[in-house]
């Protein structure tokens, strides 16, 4: 199926009562933000700034509310149905790897009810950035993985691929806005996306990396990749796969909350114990855990990297730290 | 949805008194939940923590230091330390705090069955000890024989003070305190618990040691017991590190790929020995 770029607007307009969150310019920084049309949506940058995981796991959200002096406690009322328009391929994919956070042991039910209730509709990248390396970690340009719809643009027109039962839900409701697709346009699109893999420049073997990580762990390794860390946190707030945070009571006058907020392992209050002792005590340890985390530990725990190699955290990184440079030396290193 | 994992159940505090004195004293709190239909599901094995908090101001993850067979209540025993503890220990009789859980895994129990019980305390580190004691001397005829090695600085910051007469009473328990320095009319030990240990000398045969203390008290009693023998099967420790949700997704307490609050607090030697960060 296809629609023509035109009918965008119209196509929104088919998903009532639905949230329809979308890429939306605010500043100099791209965000997934609610759309009322198509005039709203920026569909043509290479990648969000903040990955689409703001809306299922909120940078802050209200766990629960209170009056301070009692001990009444109300929690949130349901989420409802939302639509996620232009969501590329990596970032899909990195809500199916911190679902397994969210859904291991004890189940959160912010995070999985919202996530329930949430149709992803992807757009696959034509235009690859400088730093994408999604093929090196299982995924790729135009990876259905996560997706409920992935769409390509034909340049007048959207491909649609429905890929799940919601997907078809949705695209039911916009049938009369939708044409059928020709053979030669499925043709047009696979070049599209073979031609967008061709071009990713950046790449890693992950294979040997969590088996030789453990090794490294005294390596002077860190010292040198982290030496002109900031400690800013920017590597980790907006990866697509990292999901730590903190929890914080917040009281105005007599009404309170209790809200979770996202944190970063960058930080050293992250692991600081109330005694001032910090098990993590520099930038060295707190590196060496970040990589840890994502190339040996989540490795270990649910049999996938913590990665989809979007590249914003070398790409926003204020000093170069760049992973790939990481990886690179952890190979030699262990060699 | 399911349970709301982060929605704490309400607990008055029955009960309050401190162990030690001073800048980082250390009160205990004997709790009842408000809700009958939690106090009668709720059960916990030793070894398990619970995140108790005050609604407005935070919560902190504490030990139980209560056996589930002393009764129908929880203790915890907290060190004034921050924002939330300081909160805590404003509590008296009456009052109400949060408590959810219990989380983390537990002492094996069942598995110790028939063996010779060591705890190895130091300062507030007696706190996650002290449920094994009482749950092994709830359970005699279960067990073999209970030794609870435990000192602190000085006799002023010895926790739990008047339970050890009482265990020094049985047969079938030895009791063995130190300070750290020497002070008039102290019976006991003087010196570092460590030291203690290796003057006790305890069998490995057939025994379970479990040690929980500072860093560097557990670093050398660590070395203390596999110079008397002890296999790594045999030496039990309970870890912390900070913890926010309690339930492995907040991702702070993670010694190497184990979070302490889900895959502990209670790990083997033999587990902790491979895991880079155990002793950071």
């Amino acid at each position: 199926m296809k629609l023509n770029k035109d009918k965008l607007a119209d196509f929104i307009a088919t998903l009532p009562g639905k949230k329809v969150y979308g890429p939306k310019k605010s500043g100099e920084t791209l965000k997934y933000a609610p759309v009322t049309g198509a005039a709203d949506l920026c569909l043509t940058a290479a990648n969000t700034t903040v990955p689409p995981k703001s809306v299922v796991f909120p940078q802050t959200e209200t766990l629960l509310r209170f009056e301070l002096g009692t001990t009444d406690i109300k929690t949130p009322g349901q989420e409802s149905e939302t639509v996620l328009l232009g969501v590329r391929p990596c970032d899909a994919r990195a809500m199916t790897i911190v679902d397994n956070v969210f859904s291991w042991g004890v189940e959160d039910p912010y995070y999985l009810e919202r996530r329930a209730k949430i149709t992803l509709v992807g757009l696959a990248c034509l235009e690859p950035c400088a730093n994408c390396f999604c093929t090196s970690v299982g995924g790729g340009p135009a990876s259905k993985e996560g997706l409920d719809v992935l769409m390509t643009d034909l340049g007048d027109s959207y491909l649609l691929d429905v890929l799940t039962e919601k997907g078809e839900n949705l695209c039911q409701s916009a049938s009369g806005l939708l044409i059928n697709a020709t053979g030669e346009d499925q043709e047009a699109a696979e070049k599209l996306h073979e031609k967008a893999a061709s071009q990713i420049s950046r790449h890693t073997d992950p294979a040997g990396i969590p088996a030789k990580l453990p090794h490294l762990w005294e390596s002077l390794l860190w010292d040198t990749v982290s030496a002109s860390c900031l400690g800013c946190g920017i590597c980790t707030y907006l990866c697509p796969t990292c999901h730590c945070f903190d929890m914080q009571d917040e009281t105005e006058g007599s009404e309170s909350r209790r809200c979770r907020t996202w944190d970063s392992c960058m930080f050293s209050e992250y692991t600081l114990h109330a005694s001032g002792h910090n098990p993590r005590p520099t930038r060295r340890e707190r590196t060496r855990n970040r990589i840890n985390h994502k190339y040996s530990y989540f490795v270990d725990k649910f049999n996938v990297i913590a990665c989809v190699g979007c590249g914003r955290c070398i790409n926003l990184c204020p000093v170069n730290i760049d992973l790939l440079d990481i990886l690179s030396k952890v190979g030699e290193e262990a060699r | 949805m399911n349970i709301n994992p982060y929605n704490p159940h309400i607990a008055t505090v029955q009960d309050t008194w401190y162990e030690t004195y001073g800048d980082r004293c250390i009160k205990t709190f004997k709790v009842v939940f408000d809700d009958e239909e939690v106090r009668n599901n709720w059960s916990h094995l030793p070894g398990q923590c619970a995140m108790i908090g005050i609604l407005g101001v935070g919560e902190s993850m504490i030990s139980i230091s209560c056996s589930p067979t002393e009764g129908n209540f929880l203790r915890f025993s907290v060190m004034r330390m921050g924002n939330v503890t300081q909160s805590l220990h404003e509590l008296e009789p009456g009052d109400k705090m949060t408590v959810r859980g219990p989380y983390g895994n537990n002492f094996p129990v069942d598995q110790w069955k028939g063996k010779n019980i060591i705890t190895i305390g130091g300062g507030i580190g007696q706190a996650p000890l002290r449920p094994i004691i009482e749950y092994v001397k709830a359970n005699k005829s279960e067990y073999g024989d209970l030794t609870v090695i435990y000192g602190a600085r000085t006799s002023a910051d010895l926790c739990f003070k008047g339970e050890f007469t009482e265990l020094g009473k049985s047969t079938q328990t030895l009791c063995h305190l130190s300070i750290d320095i020497k002070e008039d009319d102290w019976p006991h030990y003087v010196g570092f618990v460590p030291s203690l240990l290796m003057e006790v000398n305890p069998s490995p045969e057939n025994a379970i040691a479990i040690t929980c203390g500072p860093p560097i008290m557990i670093k050398f009693v660590l070395q203390n017991l596999k110079k008397l023998n002890f296999a790594d099967e045999q030496i039990y420790t309970t870890l912390e590190n900070r913890m926010k949700c309690g339930v492995g997704k907040c991702g702070r307490c993670n010694a190497g790929n184990l979070y302490v609050c889900k895959d502990g607090p209670v790990f083997s030697y033999a587990t902790l020995k491979s895991v880079p960060e155990a002793f950071a």
